[in-house]
């Protein structure tokens, strides 16, 4: 517990948290000594130090009873919305759990009963932080390093500044308070950490989050840009990797926009944006004749083939002249690119299924009992070459593409083999077997007639 | 055949073995509607010297150790000409001389065989089957694999949970605080060493009291035999029962076999001692009705621990069955029926629990 210097109020808190309400009051210092504890600078003995422990706790035992009435809350619990805020609902704000409270923002006196006393511009009180004002208080906080360093160190400051730079920001700078502000994303009074499940902010929730605003077609109708994005992204292969296998490294809205500075990649910068995950193929498009010829046309690379909010999971099929096919919107049947597409695809579909016919064998001789673990396992390298060669589409090279279906085809006909020798190894044993339980069968028969003769 | 006779008599000349097996051509066996129930131990030993025979043969790849055992195993299977025979035999023999081994004390309960003058061949037999579990305990081990060495890691600390010398118990056979190549290593040991030379020691003290004392026969037989001598009829152990024991052992033989080379033992995954069990881990199957009922008890009874109620209990009730034989009323009065219906009620309880186990998840 500590008793801060410049507050009229005394915060009893776990955090030794000072109460901060910059932009309600005048101009914060950041010196040292705002942090520092009245008295324990100046304590110079030990038994100094107990007495005057002594009395801070007896003090601090009278004065808790102060600091746990919140008048803000007493009424505020009992409001509908949108003035209503329980004390369970504010628990689970990030903010109230480092010790703000809602001074911190709103100002006030929550220690007065009187409701002209606690909301008394005299006491600093604001009421309703205007939508307007909400950029810049939250930033009188979060863009402060020495403040936040005391709750979390690695906790970067630069959100405001990106916010400034972001679609949002900037039309938000010229009037326009549809768009977002900071409490449109985090929520308000239970605003939690992105890293809880339940925050609006967690990678999780990030889609649903933005989607809010950008799939409402009213909302966005003067904004003249799809609202298609979400239901889009909802049935794209990075959504089934964060939501349905819960790998928290897919993408999500943010993933690509930026979150405080959040903007459409550019038709040019697409490609960058992608290769931050998707390294090889970005390398291998780079030198590749298309990277030139989308240049030219202004095309936006990856998403030509791939789109770019509802991305399908690849597969084979985008190769083919089917209605999957990509190729075949540009190029003419026929003619060299045509005959490179169907190439590569008859050299994958080859290898895929050398792979599967392969599994086929093993699998079988495994239920037989056969030891075959080591061709399973060589079964990924085949497996890996598959993989290689897809990404190696990206070159459009068929030359490239070759050597890796060529490798693969190489290991898959070694455990092909392997297979086919398990099998002949087993069919062999249970010969064996056969030849062993008739000689076995003579020789009991021999027993029993033996046993006969001696008996008779 | 001359010669074959000259060979027998110069032997005999040195050796004198007519006098040794002379016993053994004027032994007999009793004959009866249960004598089949006799080849049981015979078949136990048929499988105990095939599980020496194989042992030692995969002695010759096997590498005890962290870092190889599995490799030499897989080896065995894959490389050896044959190995996998050998080892799918070693394995399944193993089981089916567990099976064997408590089908024949079952037996030796319900046909009473344990009376009096036998108490000694019914204890020396007990500790064989303790020593047979024994074995297939430590050998699960050595190949090295997920199941196995979860499955270690589990035996090995319920009997730390034994007071008192529980903890250093585990620590002994674990040669350390956890399952490692250290286990593996002094397992090994246990398992080709200490636990076939003390097994030998007392199967032969075993067979000798078993031809000191002759086969019993069931105490309502024996009465009606005495009331009737002439009633009673016997078969020469030799050659007689010794050729339907042969045949026996080769029905065995042909088990062993078929099994080994329709359904050669599994080698699994390589034991990472890093990764987290395998769900539903469950030991062998013979340890599984012990494993099951552990499972069942409530973490607390009464003030006492579950566990360690449960691994107590075993132990005494281990103990009282080894001296079964002292709670039975003296021949020819009276057996005692209860000791009848313990039986029937603990080899109920034995294959129930061992389903249970087997099916529960």
């Amino acid at each position: 517990m500590a008793i801060w210097q410049n507050r009229k109020q005394i915060v009893i808190s776990r955090g030794f948290i000072p109460e901060k309400s910059a932009f309600l009051r005048s101009p914060r210092t950041t010196d040292s000594s705002r942090l520092k504890p009245v008295g324990m600078t100046k304590a110079r003995s030990a038994s100094a130090a107990r007495l005057f422990s002594l009395a801070a706790l007896l003090l601090l035992g009278t004065l808790a009873f102060a600091q746990t009435k919140n008048s803000c809350l007493d009424c505020h619990s009992a409001l509908p919305d949108p003035l209503g805020v329980t004390a369970e609902k504010f628990s689970q704000d990030i903010h109230a759990q480092k010790g703000l409270t809602c001074v911190s923002c709103h100002g006030g006196d929550p220690a007065s009963d009187d409701p002209d006393q606690a909301m008394s511009p005299k006491k600093g009180w604001k009421g309703k932080i205007d939508r307007k004002q909400i950029p810049q208080l939250c930033g009188s906080c979060h863009s402060d390093p020495a403040y936040m360093r005391q709750f979390n160190p690695s906790l970067r400051t630069d959100q405001l500044s990106q916010y400034h730079t972001s679609v949002h920001g900037q039309r938000f700078a010229a009037g326009d308070t549809k768009v977002a502000v900071c409490t449109d994303c985090h929520s308000v009074h239970d605003i939690r950490a992105p890293g809880d499940p339940n925050s609006t902010v967690n990678p999780v929730n990030v889609a649903t989050t933005c989607s809010r605003c950008h799939a409402d077609a009213s909302y966005m109708s003067s904004y003249k840009i799809p609202t298609n994005q979400f239901a889009e992204y909802s049935k794209s292969v990075h959504h089934d990797a964060l939501a349905v296998r819960g790998d928290l490294s897919a993408p999500t809205c943010t993933t690509c926009h930026g979150n405080h500075g959040a903007t459409p990649p550019g038709v040019d910068k697409v490609q960058n944006v992608c290769s931050n995950c998707h390294t090889f193929q970005a390398q291998m498009y780079e030198k590749s004749t298309h990277k030139k010829a989308f240049d030219a046309a202004n095309l936006p690379g990856c998403v030509v083939c791939h789109s770019n909010h509802g991305i399908r999971h690849p597969t084979d099929a985008m190769l083919s002249a089917g209605p999957d096919a990509v190729c075949m919107r540009c190029h003419t049947p026929g003619d060299a690119c045509d005959r490179a597409r169907a190439g590569i695809l008859s050299d994958l579909t080859q290898l895929d299924e050398a792979i599967k016919s392969t599994d086929r064998v093993l699998a079988v001789a495994e239920s037989s009992g056969m030891e075959v673990s080591e061709a399973r396992l060589a079964q990924d390298q085949a497996r890996d070459s598959l993989t290689k060669a897809r990404v190696t589409i990206h070159s459009f090279r068929t030359d490239l593409v070759d050597q890796d279906i060529q490798a693969g085809l190489k290991v898959a006909a070694k455990n092909l083999q392997a297979g086919k020798q398990a099998m002949v190894e087993r069919n062999y044993r249970r010969f064996g077997l056969a030849i062993s339980l008739i000689a076995i069968g003579l020789v009991l028969v021999g027993l029993r007639l033996y046993i006969k003769q001696i008996e008779s | 055949m001359s010669l074959l006779r000259n060979v027998r008599d110069w032997l005999d000349e040195r050796l004198e073995w007519e006098d040794l097996i002379a016993p053994l051509r004027k032994k007999t066996v009793p004959l009866h509607r249960l004598s089949y129930w006799y080849f049981l131990g015979g078949i136990t030993l048929f499988l105990f010297v095939i599980q020496v025979l194989t042992g030692i043969l995969l002695l010759l790849y096997y590498r005890p150790g962290a870092n190889e055992a599995f490799e030499s195993v897989q080896y065995i299977m894959t490389q050896v000409k044959f190995g996998w025979l050998i080892r799918s035999i070693h394995s399944w023999s193993a089981n089916l001389m567990i099976f064997t081994a408590f089908a024949h004390m079952f037996s030796v309960l319900f046909l009473k065989a344990y009376r009096k003058p036998r108490e000694l061949t019914w204890v020396s037999g007990m500790i064989l089957l303790f020593l047979v579990m024994g074995f297939g305990f430590s050998g699960y081990l050595l190949p090295w694999n997920t199941l196995a060495f979860f499955a270690t890691k589990v035996g090995t600390e319920i009997t730390g949970q034994v007071p008192v010398i529980g903890k250093p118990m585990m620590i002994f056979l674990r040669g350390g605080e956890d399952v490692t190549g250290a286990t593996l290593t002094r397992f090994f040991g246990f398992h080709v060493a200490v636990l076939p030379g003390l097994a030998t020691l007392l199967i032969f003290f075993h067979l000798l009291l078993v031809q000191r004392l002759g086969m019993s026969v069931p105490p309502r037989l024996e009465a009606e035999w005495s009331a009737n001598p002439a009633a009673r009829r016997e078969m020469k152990f030799f050659p007689n029962f010794a050729l339907r024991e042969l045949m026996a052992w080769y029905v065995a033989l042909g088990v062993l076999g078929a099994l080994a080379a329709i359904f050669p033992w599994n080698l699994g995954v390589k034991a990472d001692p890093f990764v987290s069990a395998p769900a539903g881990i469950k030991p062998e199957w013979y340890f599984l009705f012990m494993f099951q009922t552990l499972k069942l008890i409530p973490p607390k009874v009464w003030f006492i621990d579950g566990e360690i109620l449960g691994v107590l209990g075993f132990g005494l009730i281990g103990l009282l069955w080894l001296l079964l034989p002292f709670f039975e009323s003296e021949y020819p009065s009276r057996p005692k029926r209860w000791i009848t219906g313990l039986a029937v009620f603990a080899l109920a309880y034995v294959a129930g629990m061992s389903v249970y186990g087997h099916l529960a998840k």
